[in-house]
């Protein structure tokens, strides 16, 4: 076990709005700036998939920020920013940067994370990094058009290969490397408090699913951003420094012939980014994970269904993750036998997901659920990731991913799982933690509401859109009619498009109840939830430093709900035994 | 004293979700059965095999899609708060075995199943008579190419690129004087293909929903695919480009003209006199 | 809003090494070189972490961040072996100056270690004497790289010229910008003051060290990576 924060927290408070509120080291404020930052970017982000759903069903409408017609460039560059904001800035930060900051300190008794500068130099580098990003939209020629992945050698020839890929492709490529250095700074941050800053009798084995799932991301995190970061350096200076890692020989690019590179190899940025991406996925999906275990334990009053089995197949998924990367190359010119090794590999994966999946339904089994919106919402993550994660079965396959490789059925596996499970994720920590860091409840008939449009609503979105890739409609189409057989399926792209409207027009009810409560939310006390977890027995909102000098002691794992023979049905991790009140009063 | 008052109308709000959830499923696997959008009918083997590895696939994901949904709609209604405790247990190390080692073997078993299908594109190669084409991506349009009679391709090289000779062919080497350079991909029925794809500039992504082929084509490599097609699937097929290759992705699409071997040769004629 | 004071632990470079657990004795010491809260050094500088709060954290830290740093010059190498299969590569020609620069670098570690058995020995004169020396080689390290750069450029090899040389000048690009802030840490032992060292335990110099090796041994790997790949 490692070194305690001890007892006696000497520092002062900062002073000042900059030192306070801008620059601080605190965790708490840090977690709400990445949380912030990720509000921005995901109603950026929905404004962008607006206007990209009103162009494939109503080609002729002039959009708006756009002068003229919407062009395919102008389509492409939609669907590029829209991809990498929702990945990097809202499914990288909130799960992690946000709720991990905020919350992970408090849940293992620490008055901060191990290095609170380092924090608060990854917050602005992150911030830095968005700030580039947006910067591609307004340089000359727009934003890229070579999606979040930026496949060579579209992405390095420069303006010669499209719109937007000129300055704005290298935009991105900056943006992403000031990212990959925030992560690595949160992620070195996060393993050394979850190794060194536990409190007394915290276990490995004790620690919230939260805190594991943190822990875990962090360690992907820790090992694929580097290697993103590499990719990016390489592809930088094929653009600029005239490299040819990624750019072979002999093109002719609108009849330009390209003498000044040659022998570099587009597969070998896409083995690059992969070996990113797939980590990626995984760091996007596992807080989620964690915050679904801890609140279907704490609103079904009983423990986690296998926590051991969960701390495993978390770990499971991680290390996995690492060796399945080629599933995204199936058709791209790799070794088939490396594919059919990959397809494996990938099969496997889809069994520590199948066992959390039980696991989830085991906790429910014989509760007595409390129907909040944060139970909700964790509910919503169970069901979408049952549904997104079965269509990874059929890609899975390189034989029947020779179909739907590049159609819309892969956007409907991948939103499943990331843009509406993980997001569910977000919006279950979100009611469950607000009280704590605010001091007042989220208003639950909104919250209420809020649920029962959004879960309808994404799946309308999303599950029409297997019916398209089974069809053979390949995605990334500005078009959505260009090729003949596709028009027929234009009932379909209609539905999902209005689908999407009401869906994202239901998400100003979610940043209304956030507004609203902050002001006038009911007053919230220490445990509103009767919770076990450590967060719950400090104040609402927390003092600066957490535990106001009073280092917790934990007795007991975190998901003691329902046990016989006490009064309450829930036990805190941190009240001594003698302590506890039993059934008989005593 | 917790506030319970979020948990106002249980029993209503579990009911709406076991509800909803239970639609859901319906409705879901409706549009899977009815096959109201559907992939177009295989046109020779491999296409089946892809099919039926498909239709396994299927069944064994939408078992589990069904059993997980509807058991999460069944456990929220069941155990809804009524007032009482929990049933307090932590797990089940038999369940966990059981239900591991039964997918692993679902999954993977599924995975070693489909390794037929894919072994016959790509591990096994196509018989030496097969009647080889280039096809070859650009932005934004395929260009296909035929040896000709001599049976072999002319040198290509990306300075003699231009409208008269899209494919590059070096004007001086004698074996490109016979090849045939065509917008549309013609093929015989019945005979083995085999395509060599190849890119003059970024990724493209060659796909013929009927053949159920796909093959990115990528600049600095030469990447071969084969196929054939049933002698009773004569007509025309839509190729379109999958992989993102710039603002003309959407409207790089041409045909395969699958036609008798006669017919071919005329076909292959008129295209030369071109 | 909480929050924490700006005069606290910028971690590595905070009086005391560790933010406030300045103790000379074991971790859970409350005692020794000075008793009270906040430090045992003598210094009126509070950190973020209580006292009790093990140094340890910096030494989990770095090789942590060390692992990361692996996984990003290891995707370097790897896109190297990819690179190296092309028909175009023509393998460059290493400045022989590397070698040099490969033993100085080798030397001050060695010099390193001699500065922490003086530290050992409580030799504060000697302790500082190795440790510039370290320094000093590793400023002699860099020098001697960027000799290599101009030997390459004077014949006419540039980033761009061949796959390899873009290689060979982003490997030692990025490994030489690594020892830079390798370099920094050197420096900034070298600024503290003896008994302000002793008080933190040395935390600053055993991380800065085991930077240092790794840098070293780095050097040394993708120095084989280059000669043997040709």
């Amino acid at each position: 076990m490692g070194a305690h924060a001890g007892a006696g927290h000497v520092h002062a408070p900062p002073q000042g709005f900059l030192w306070k509120y801008i620059f601080s080291k605190d965790h708490k404020v840090i977690g709400i700036q990445y949380y912030l930052l990720a509000l921005v970017a995901v109603f950026t982000g929905m404004a962008l998939s607006v206007l990209m759903r009103i162009h494939l069903v109503w080609p002729t409408v002039k959009l708006p920020f756009f002068s003229g017609d919407p062009t395919p460039e102008q389509y492409l560059a939609l669907m590029t920013m829209h991809g990498t904001i929702m990945v990097f800035m809202v499914l990288t930060t909130a799960p992690q940067s946000g709720f991990g900051n905020y919350f992970l300190p408090i849940q293992i008794g620490a008055a901060d994370m191990a290095f609170p500068t380092l924090n608060m130099m990854s917050f602005w580098t992150t911030f830095i990094s968005f700030v580039c990003l947006i910067a591609a939209f307004f340089v000359e020629g727009g934003a890229p058009i070579s999606g979040w992945t930026a496949y060579s050698p579209l992405s390095t020839l420069g303006s010669i290969s499209g719109p937007g890929e000129g300055l704005g492709q290298t935009m991105w490529v900056i943006s992403i490397a000031f990212f990959c250095a925030a992560s690595l700074m949160g992620a070195i941050n996060f393993i050394t408090t979850v190794i060194d800053l536990r409190a007394r009798g915290l276990t490995m084995m004790r620690l919230p699913l939260t805190v594991w799932a943190w822990f875990i991301t962090a360690i992907l995190s820790l090992l694929a951003f580097g290697v993103l970061l590499s990719a990016g350096i390489l592809m930088l200076l094929d653009r600029l420094a005239g490299t040819s890692f990624f750019i072979p020989g002999g093109l002719v690019v609108s009849g330009v012939v390209q003498s000044q590179h040659t022998g570099g190899s587009p597969l070998l940025w896409q083995h690059l980014f992969w070996f990113f991406g797939h980590p990626e996925v995984y760091i996007a999906i596992v807080p989620g994970m964690g915050v679904a275990s801890h609140t279907l334990s704490l609103f079904a009053r009983k423990p986690v269904f296998g926590y051991r089995a969960m701390v495993y197949a978390m770990s499971a998924i991680g290390i996995l993750g690492f060796m399945v990367w080629g599933h995204h190359m199936f058709v791209s010119g790799m070794s088939p036998y490396t594919g059919f090794a990959f397809s494996l590999m990938t099969m496997a994966i889809g069994v520590p997901s199948a066992i959390k999946t039980f696991n989830w339904l085991g906790t429910l089994w014989g509760g007595q659920i409390r129907f909040t919106s944060a139970m909700l919402y964790a509910v919503g993550f169970v069901t979408l990731f049952v549904s997104g994660g079965l269509s990874g079965l059929f890609l899975a396959q390189p034989s029947v991913d020779l179909y739907l490789h590049n159609t819309y059925f892969v956007p409907a596996h991948f939103h499943l799982v990331m843009g509406v499970a993980a997001i569910f994720g977000m919006f279950t920590a979100t009611y469950l933690w607000f009280p704590k860091a605010t001091g007042r409840k989220l208003n639950e008939t909104l919250g209420k509401l809020h649920f029962w449009i959004t879960l309808p609503g994404t799946y309308a979105i999303f599950m029409p859109m297997h019916y398209l890739g089974l069809a053979g409609a390949p995605r990334r189409y500005a078009d959505a009619t260009a090729v003949q057989f596709l028009p027929p399926l234009q009932p379909i792209q209609h539905f999902i498009s209005i689908a999407a409207f009401v869906t994202i027009a239901a998400q100003l009810l979610f940043l209304i109840n956030l507004i609203w409560s902050l002001k006038f939310g009911e007053k919230a006390e220490t445990n509103p939830w009767e919770a076990t977890t450590l967060e719950w027995t400090i104040p609402s909102p927390p003092p600066f430093d957490n535990f106001a000098g009073h280092e917790p002691s934990v007795y007991r794992g975190p998901y003691e709900y329902g046990l016989p023979g006490y009064k309450e049905d829930y036990l805190p991790q941190s009240v001594e035994p003698g302590k506890l009140v039993t059934e008989a009063g005593d | 004293m917790a506030d319970r008052s979020g948990e106002r109308g249980s029993a209503a709000t579990a009911a709406t979700l076991a509800v909803f959830l239970t639609v859901f499923v319906g409705i879901t696997l409706y549009y899977f059965i009815t096959k109201k959008w559907w992939y177009p009918p295989p046109i020779n083997d491999f296409g089946r095999e892809i099919d039926a590895q498909f239709s396994r696939t299927f069944l064994i994901t939408g078992i589990t899609f069904v059993a997980s949904q509807l058991g999460l709609a069944w456990v929220v209604w069941r155990y809804r708060a009524n007032g009482g405790r929990a049933k307090h247990f932590e797990g089940n190390n038999r369940f966990e075995a059981v239900w591991t080692t039964a997918t692993i073997v679902l999954f993977v078993g599924l995975g070693i199943f489909g390794r037929q299908a894919w072994a016959q594109l790509h591990f096994n190669q196509p018989p030496a008579d097969a009647m080889v084409i280039e096809v070859t991506g650009k932005q934004f349009n395929w260009i296909f190419r035929y040896p000709g009679a001599d049976g072999e391709f002319g040198r290509t090289a990306p300075n003699f690129v231009d409208e008269t000779n899209p494919a590059g062919i070096d004007p001086k080497d004698a074996k490109g004087q016979d090849d045939v350079v065509t917008l549309t991909l013609g093929v015989p029925v019945g005979r083995e293909i085999k395509l060599i794809e190849k890119s003059q500039d970024v990724t493209h992504g060659f796909f013929v929903r009927e053949l159920r082929l796909k093959q990115d084509a990528l600049p600095g490599m030469v990447i071969p695919v084969h196929f054939h097609i049933d002698p009773d699937k004569v007509g025309e097929y839509e190729i379109a480009c999958t992989q993102l290759c710039g603002s003309g992705h959407h409207r790089m699409r041409a045909t395969l003209k699958a036609m008798t071997e006669a017919d071919f040769e005329k076909w292959l004629a008129n295209e030369k006199a071109q | 809003m909480p929050g924490a004071t700006i005069t606290d632990d910028l971690e590595i470079s905070s009086t005391g090494g560790a933010g406030g657990s300045s103790s000379p004795g074991p971790p859970e010491g409350r005692g020794g070189g000075g008793g009270g809260r906040g430090g045992g050094d003598g210094e009126s500088q509070p950190g973020a972490h209580p006292r009790g709060v093990s140094r340890r954290i910096y030494y989990t830290g770095i090789w942590l961040a060390l692992a990361a740093i692996l996984m990003f010059f290891m995707s370097l190498v790897s896109a190297y072996i990819v690179r190296k299969s092309s028909a175009d590569w023509r393998a460059v020609v290493l400045p022989r100056v590397l070698w040099l620069n490969t033993a100085v670098l080798l030397l001050s570690s060695w010099a390193l270690e001699a500065s922490h058995r003086a530290w050992q020995r409580e030799d504060a004169k000697a302790f500082r004497g190795w440790w510039a020396a370290a320094t000093g080689l590793g400023v002699m390290f860099l020098a001697g790289q960027w000799v290599a750069w101009r030997e390459l450029a004077a014949a006419g090899v540039y980033l761009a010229t061949n796959p390899s040389s873009s290689f060979f000048y982003l490997l030692t690009a990025a490994h030489g910008l690594h020892l830079v802030g390798g370099l920094a840490a050197l420096l900034y032992v070298l600024s503290r003051d003896w008994l302000r060292l002793r008080a933190s335990g040395g935390v600053a110099a055993e991380v800065a060290g085991i930077y240092w090796h790794f840098m070293d041994g780095l050097w040394v790997f993708l120095l084989l990576v280059l000669t043997l790949g040709r």
